[in-house]
């Protein structure tokens, strides 16, 4: 029977639940790695026992945790981020030059089709790759040198690499996403990159319509759509159809269009999830209210869905990696928040219930469908 | 040999309880110390200092016989009592937050 296993990351440690098919009843495993921040932990698609976890702190660094047994037992692996070359500047918070130093890693992306290969997303921005599954690392340096790097710019939660968008048609094709420098694409498996940003709008950069500074914060992809992305950036829900060549806002009717998180239905390309949240100053849902909307149309026409979620009180925010989708023929939707609830719902976003609440702040929340 | 204390999410992560103990080369010094807990708890590469620049990472302090010898040398030798295997070596997470 299949089932479905939950992975969260979060400012205290990961933990890992698990349900059948029903998703009624959930088993909650953790904290693994009790005290440390857990940025992102992901199962591979092409192995569904090895999953990788970003464990780092402030104090002791970055250490990649590797499991081949489903979470059951952690191995650490290779924790050399090394840029390649001179790793040079970018542009601080002031606009100053600011040397390239590695934090951390934000987002792990196991490959579609090797069992070895997985991207690594990381802080200061930068995309690394790994054959070995995770014992040695790489820059595609093409990214941070292909020209518009000096111009990148931290955003309030650091200069973070925290989306990649593996094209499940074309294995050289890959999106990334950088808070906040913007979106950008390789079609030769990350020799050479071009920033897509064409048609976002940005009141917080000096030249709105920049080829880079945009403070993209989530993208989405439906496999079967690839040229189809879906953007939650700072402020505006955006849409393209030609693999990021031009964007269109498809905010339409949500109450407020900043937000975090975007998803996208598993088997309906042109549903579509977000969280609104107040504002970039509110971290919070609008009037206590927590809502996720969803589209069927792709954008502009949004519903919200609040049943079982708390709709009096509320203030919690649900960050960039903290929502994903499970793959059963009811699509089943999740997403965390920074009071610690992980929200699921098994009808596709129509009711909600919290398989698990009072954890630490959760940074990420992954899932894995089961066979 | 050496003592060494480890802070609690280095012990964890070490899968040690209480202090370490290990063979040092001469001269004893915070480089030889390090590498020598490195190279029996390979998963704390990184953790302490810096694998490419080998330096202190910056929260991270180094005590021993009520001094603290973060800022001296790498390449000093410890303190006679951590030599003899007299005092533990202290690693220590600095103190942050309230």
């Amino acid at each position: 029977m299949s089932g479905v296993r939950v992975l969260v990351g979060t400012r205290k440690g990961a933990f890992i639940l698990n349900s059948d098919g029903k998703r009624k009843k959930w088993d909650v495993s953790g904290p693994h790695f009790p005290g440390w921040e857990i940025y992102h932990v992901k199962g591979s698609p092409v192995d569904q026992n090895r999953i990788y976890a970003s464990q780092s702190s402030g104090w002791f660094g970055q250490l990649v945790q590797r499991s081949d047994d489903g979470g059951k037992t952690w191995e650490p692996v290779g924790n050399t981020f090394a840029y390649d070359g001179v790793a040079g500047t970018h542009q601080w918070y002031d606009g100053t030059p600011h040397p390239w130093e590695f934090k951390r890693v934000w987002h792990f992306e196991p490959s579609l089709t090797e069992a070895d290969t997985v991207f690594a997303g990381v802080e200061d921005a930068a995309m690394f790759k790994s054959t070995d599954g995770g014992k040695t690392w790489s820059e595609l340096s093409g990214l941070r040198k292909h020209g518009t790097g000096p111009k990148w710019q931290p955003g309030a939660g650091g200069m973070c690499l925290h989306t990649i968008l593996q094209d499940a048609a074309d294995p050289k094709r890959i999106y990334i996403a950088i808070s906040a420098a913007g979106a950008f694409r390789t079609d030769d498996g990350g020799e050479t990159w071009k920033p897509i940003n064409q048609g976002l709008r940005s009141q917080y950069i000096p030249d709105p319509t920049a080829e880079v500074g945009h403070c993209v914060h989530r993208l989405a992809q439906h496999r079967s759509r690839p040229n189809t992305l879906f953007m939650q950036k700072h402020w505006d829900v955006m849409r393209t159809d030609d693999a990021g060549e031009s964007w269109i806002e498809v905010s339409g009717d949500l109450p407020t269009d900043f937000g975090f998180v975007i998803d996208v239905h598993a088997h309906e390309p042109e549903t579509v999830y977000v969280v609104p949240i107040k504002s970039d100053s509110e971290h919070y849902p609008l009037d206590g209210q927590l809502r996720v909307y969803r589209s069927r149309s792709g954008g502009n026409e949004w519903e919200p869905l609040s049943k079982g979620l708390p709709q009096k009180d509320c203030y919690v925010n649900v960050l960039r990696d903290a929502m994903s989708i499970d793959s059963l023929d009811e699509c089943g939707v999740y997403f965390g928040t920074t009071g610690g609830q992980v929200y699921a719902s098994a009808d596709a976003g129509d009711s909600w219930n919290a398989i698990v609440r009072d954890l630490p702040a959760v940074l990420s929340v992954e899932v894995q469908t089961l066979q | 040999m050496i003592r060494v204390v480890l802070p609690a999410p280095l012990r964890q992560l070490a899968h040690v309880d209480g202090e370490v103990c290990v063979a040092v080369r001469e001269p004893v010094t915070q480089r030889h110390v390090l590498d020598a807990v490195e190279a029996s708890y390979p998963m704390l590469r990184g953790t302490i200092r810096d694998q490419g620049t080998q330096q202190r990472r910056a929260f991270v302090r180094f005590f021993a016989c009520e001094e603290d010898l973060s800022h001296e040398s790498p390449d000093a030798p410890l303190p006679d009592d951590v030599a003899r295997g007299k005092e533990p070596l202290l690693v220590v997470g600095a103190i942050a937050g309230g």
